[in-house]
């Protein structure tokens, strides 16, 4: 299994300059980047990274555009691959973090939480370029072939659950800026007026 | 062509409408009312369609497509919206997304007779959530959809034109 943090720090420097959704790893990359490529939104409602970041790919089909998303948000969204795979944008790169549980609600388990194979589903979706990961060295290695492909690429992570038991009123707020400002401010480093 | 073919709302109307307001993206999951409306839309090149599966997506692939630089609308039935009430919250009202959503009124009755509760609970879901709406029901009314565009932009929120016309559908 794979630590979150190591996940995207080992992504960083592979970035290039691609705009980043950082869904459920978000605390660990504004450790990294935080600006106008940088898109922490939190989490606006359970599930919908993957359709946030597919329209952002569509929109600007000349960058990178990387989510790092969780199974638990996935599941609820689970047929947005079926749009993905439709669409294809080449520049699209959904890195799903399966840590088979909900971590921030206190580790309950996901449904079938083990036996679930998200790249097989993926690719049952139309997504044919998927890999799967259980260790960092591996993952963190394969890297520059990953991103040197065509999107759509899905990519399978096993992570290690970092189960949160505190109220959410008595937790460490982690954002720097709320998500109607990260949009405003992507739009704004972006360029686009309309 | 009969009073009726008349009184309706054209798909030409409901196209001219998007290349008018410069939308770049329908965002959209059919109903029984819209295929001749898809039709046109196919044949429309400025238009990119992205058909979704679940109406829910297509309130955060909007907001995605805003983040970009494009400009979405999207196309659903009245049914579709209520499922994606917890979507429209955290994807569109809370980041601030100025979209117009196309959704058709499922069960209306201009005499308030309702027997579909699709209809009896879409204006009440609106006015819960606070979106602003424009009624379309011919193509007399069409200009309401520039309307919603404006209102939009002004309030950087969602705003919806429901599309009463469910009886003689888009042709």
């Amino acid at each position: 299994m794979i630590y979150t943090k190591d996940l995207v720090h080992a992504f960083a420097p592979h970035r290039r300059n691609a705009l980043v959704v950082s869904g459920r790893s978000g605390q660990y990359w504004l450790d990294i980047s935080e600006g106008g490529a940088d898109l922490p939104v939190g989490d606006p409602s359970m599930g919908g990274h993957a359709g946030f970041s597919f329209g952002l790919a569509l929109a600007q089909p000349e960058k990178p555009v990387v989510v790092f998303d969780s199974e638990g948000d996935l599941l609820m969204n689970l047929s947005i691959l079926t749009t993905i795979a439709e669409k294809a944008p080449r520049n699209y790169y959904y890195f799903l973090m399966d840590n088979e549980c909900y971590a921030t609600t206190g580790g309950q388990p996901v449904p079938n939480a083990k036996n679930v194979a998200y790249d097989l589903v993926a690719r049952g979706c139309g997504i044919n370029r998927t890999y799967f990961f259980d260790d960092l060295a591996t993952y963190t290695a394969a890297l520059p072939e990953i991103l040197a492909k065509d999107g759509p690429v899905f990519v399978w992570n096993k992570i290690h659950p970092e189960i949160e038991n505190r109220p959410p009123g008595q937790r460490a707020p982690w954002r720097k800026r709320s998500p109607a400002k990260v949009v405003a401010d992507t739009r704004k480093f972006l360029g686009v007026t309309r | 062509m009969s009073d009726e073919q008349a009184a309706a709302l054209s798909p030409e109307s409901v196209v001219a409408q998007m290349k008018q307001n410069g939308v770049s993206h329908v965002v959209w999951l059919p109903d029984s009312e819209t295929n001749w409306l898809f039709l046109k839309m196919q044949e429309e090149q400025s238009l990119s369609l992205v058909g979704v599966a679940r109406e829910g997506h297509a309130c955060s692939i909007a907001a995605g497509l805003f983040a970009g630089g494009a400009k979405p609308i999207v196309l659903v039935q009245n049914t579709g919206m209520m499922e994606s009430g917890d979507s429209m919250r955290g994807w569109l009202l809370n980041l601030n997304v100025p979209v117009v959503f196309l959704v058709g009124y499922r069960g209306y009755t201009r005499h308030g007779v309702n027997h579909d509760s699709a209809a009896e609970y879409t204006e009440r879901f609106l006015l819960a959530f606070g979106i602003k709406f424009y009624m379309v029901e011919s193509n007399a009314d069409a200009d309401r959809i520039s309307l919603a565009f404006t209102e939009s932009e002004l309030t950087q929120r969602p705003v919806v034109v429901l599309i009463a016309d469910e009886f003689h559908g888009f042709n």
